[in-house]
């Protein structure tokens, strides 16, 4: 850190650096490059900025939600607000920070430069997803503007209280509308990235020897295509429900509205893994460059990968056992064996730590800590995955505590991705010390949040309800929540200084910060306009590593393989190239 | 090794990867219809199921027609020469006009049929931009 610090420019300097990358291609600056650029590394940016500022919001709204249960009979907000508050949080969570975050954000920006491709394989594609994406995103947050409020009826809309009669006004109709143009901005990304990956990868990149980041981002890919049309046709049966007098998830007029559950779900159980397999696979690009280490069992965590993913297709209707009409054996089973593949990854994240040179760099630390905190959400995710308890914990905060669990270690995640790949995206370093300050507010503050949730659910307290009576057992418990929710958010803020302080007081990365092993830091921070000037020969999964300490082949004419950085040779890499 | 990679087929695993997927939840879907006999969860599964095999027949019957690419062999030799890799387009606005015309259908579904058109309209107008911008190409 102090020798970064010792190198550290001017804004100017890094500024004339950055020039020098883009004068070799035109592009128009500011507003007209936003509105106007294919480059997939504009448009990943472009999506990582939007999402973060979605989650920004989602997040505020969530401290309000967590101020008005701090204490019994409190009276914040109104039961109204409340009901939009909730909802609109899980919405913009979920369907407008997370997944686009991933496979929007940091699967624009990376997958190309992990396949050595010069842009994605539909570039006018991918900015017409993005600009769906953020149309869709303000047109569901501008509902809080309307007559009547935004969207009340919790994120996954129930039939029929999402109906016209039970939810009426514009703002649950620009929920849908909004949902219908995220939607198909999701899956025309997954189309692109799957055309990617097949059609565009470097010379000698098999399939075998993808990234395992890569790999997810195709699998996620796939779940995208089979999950996205699905909830895309509900929304439209939805919307004529509430419009044209059909009545598809109405009883009265011969509807079924459990039907709308196992349209939802078929959607919103993959769609957990569309969210969470990105995130594996930016833990398992993070920690073997932190050990030091070759990952261990690439193949084994490729098809416990997809082995996630074709069960994910099997499971929907476990969200619903309490309904009484969905088959309890089959989807039981099937949660379960989800598990197995799950435990494979885990062994094979510890099993590459074991025994390797670990630097707890704030990437490392992030990975770390996404590895416990999802751990506590998946274990409490086999519980409910036994009928006999999920009946006794469905809908209380038991229910609440375990997703948050889970899309909290998604979070933690996330942030590790940026701090990861944030030089090469800028060519600037962000800080250690404040990332450390922020990793450890964010991670003692999601379990100090989440852990007292579990215990609420077990005492009773059923999720989304305003507020409770005193002397129940609940204050203290919900107390603590609130305190580990701010907690969260000060680790955001540290966050948002970092970000600020690399900005105005840089320190130049250069290509291979972190000692990588992928295409990615083979090229320039950031790299310049498609990406490569060169490529190497690719001759194994780690194809930069094999460049940098010399296997034999993987060297390109006029690039030394056999003098690598000083900084690096040591016994680590020398035993790592020789095993 | 030469020799190998000459006769190595391409876009196998992309084909197989596929139609793994169309089998495992082909396999499903069926075990669902017997154990549950519910609609709208096997047509859901079904059409899954056909996600995978259609393009992945369609791949594995080009894998069986086409030497491997160079992303598929395992040794491939660097090029002699620079080669062009695709066809990638500058910066476009297209993209954006047609994502604003679809946001003014979708808010036309909610505030009404006036804006519905106006979409329709910028929808039209940048489809036609895109396809003129189109023949224009480029390459890398």
């Amino acid at each position: 850190m102090t020798t970064l610090e010792e190198k550290a420019l001017t804004s100017q300097e890094v500024s004339a650096e950055l020039t020098d990358v883009k004068s070799r291609h035109f592009e128009p600056s500011g507003l007209l490059n936003w509105l106007t650029s294919t480059d997939h590394k504009m448009i990943g940016k472009s999506y990582l900025i939007t999402s973060f500022m979605f989650m920004l919001l989602g997040g505020a709204l969530a401290l309000v939600i967590r101020l008005q249960l701090a204490s019994p009979n409190n009276s914040l907000v109104t039961l109204h607000q409340y009901n939009e508050l909730f909802t609109m949080h899980g919405s913009i969570m979920i369907y407008l920070f997370v997944g686009p975050f991933a496979f929007g954000g940091l699967a624009n920006y990376i997958v190309p430069l992990q396949v050595g491709a010069p842009d994605m394989a539909f570039p006018r594609l991918n900015l017409l997803s993005y600009w769906l994406y953020l149309s869709g995103g303000l047109i569901m947050v501008l509902g809080f503007f309307v007559t009547g409020g935004a969207a009340d009826f919790g994120w996954v809309a129930y039939a029929p209280l999402s109906n016209a009669v039970n939810s009426p006004g514009a703002g649950p109709d620009m929920w849908i509308v909004a949902l219908l143009l995220t939607g198909f901005s999701a899956i025309f990304t997954g189309v692109n990235i799957i055309a990617t990956v097949f059609y565009l990868r470097a010379p000698g990149l098999t399939m075998f020897r993808l990234p395992i980041f890569t790999w997810n981002m195709v699998v996620v890919a796939i779940l995208i295509l089979i999950a996205f049309p699905v909830l895309t046709s509900a929304l439209v049966m939805l919307y004529a429900d509430r419009h044209f007098g059909t009545h598809i998830f109405e009883v009265q007029g011969g509807g079924v509205p459990v039907l709308w559950q196992n349209l939802f779900w078929f959607f919103g159980h993959p769609e957990v893994y569309i969210l969470a397999l990105p995130f594996f696979g930016v833990v398992t690009e993070i920690i073997p460059v932190f050990s030091r280490k070759p990952l261990f069992g690439y193949k084994g965590m490729l098809f416990a990968t997809l082995a996630i993913a074709a069960l994910s297709t099997g499971v929907w209707a476990h969200h619903m056992f309490t309904t009484g009409v969905v088959l309890l054996p089959f989807f039981s089973l099937m949660t379960y064996l989800i598990s197995v593949p799950t435990g494979v990854k885990f062994f094979n994240w510890i099993a590459t730590m074991w025994r390797g040179h670990i630097r707890f760099d704030t990437p490392m630390l992030y990975a770390v800590g996404f590895l416990i905190t999802f751990l506590g959400g998946g274990l409490s995710g086999m519980l409910l995955a036994a009928p006999p308890l999920d009946f006794f914990e469905h809908d209380t905060y038991f229910v609440v505590a375990h997703f948050h669990n889970v899309v909290m270690a998604l979070f933690l995640a996330a942030v590790g991705a940026l701090v990861y790949w944030y030089p090469k995206m800028t060519g600037r370093m962000m800080r250690e010390g404040i990332g450390k300050i922020s990793f450890w507010f964010m991670f003692i503050g999601a379990n100090v949040t989440f852990i007292p949730q579990y215990i609420l659910g077990l005492r009773g307290m059923p999720r989304r309800i305003v507020t409770y009576p005193p002397g129940i057992g609940w204050h203290f418990l919900n107390e603590l929540s609130t305190i580990g929710s701010f907690m969260i958010a000060v680790g955001a803020l540290f966050l948002v200084i970092n970000f600020w302080v690399s900005w105005r007081k840089p320190i130049p990365a250069g290509n291979d910060p972190w000692d990588g092993h992928t295409l990615e830091w083979y090229t320039t921070s950031p790299p310049p306009h498609h990406n490569f000037d060169r490529l190497p020969i690719v001759r194994s999964e780690r194809p930069v590593w094999d460049v940098k300490y010399g296997l034999e082949g993987a060297a390109i004419p006029g690039h030394s393989n056999s003098n690598p950085p000083s900084s690096v040779k040591d016994k680590d890499h020398a035993d790592n190239a020789a095993g | 090794m030469q020799q190998d990679n000459m006769t190595k087929p391409g876009m196998r695993i992309e084909a197989l990867f596929l139609l793994s997927i169309a089998l495992f939840v082909a396999v499903i879907t069926v075990v669902y219809w017997f154990e549950s006999y519910e609609n709208s969860g096997t047509v859901m599964l079904l059409a899954a199921s056909l996600l995978g095999l259609v393009p992945g027949t369609y791949y594995y019957w080009w894998s069986r027609r086409m030497l491997g690419r160079p992303e598929d062999l395992d040794q491939p030799e660097p090029a002699k020469k620079e080669v062009v890799i695709g066809a990638f387009p500058n910066g476009s606005i297209w993209p954006f006009v047609f994502a604003m015309g679809c946001a003014s259908i979708a808010l036309g579904l909610v505030f009404g049929l006036w804006l519905l058109a106006l979409g329709v309209i910028v929808v039209i107008s940048a489809t036609a931009g895109f396809t003129a911008e189109s023949r224009r190409g480029g390459s890398v």
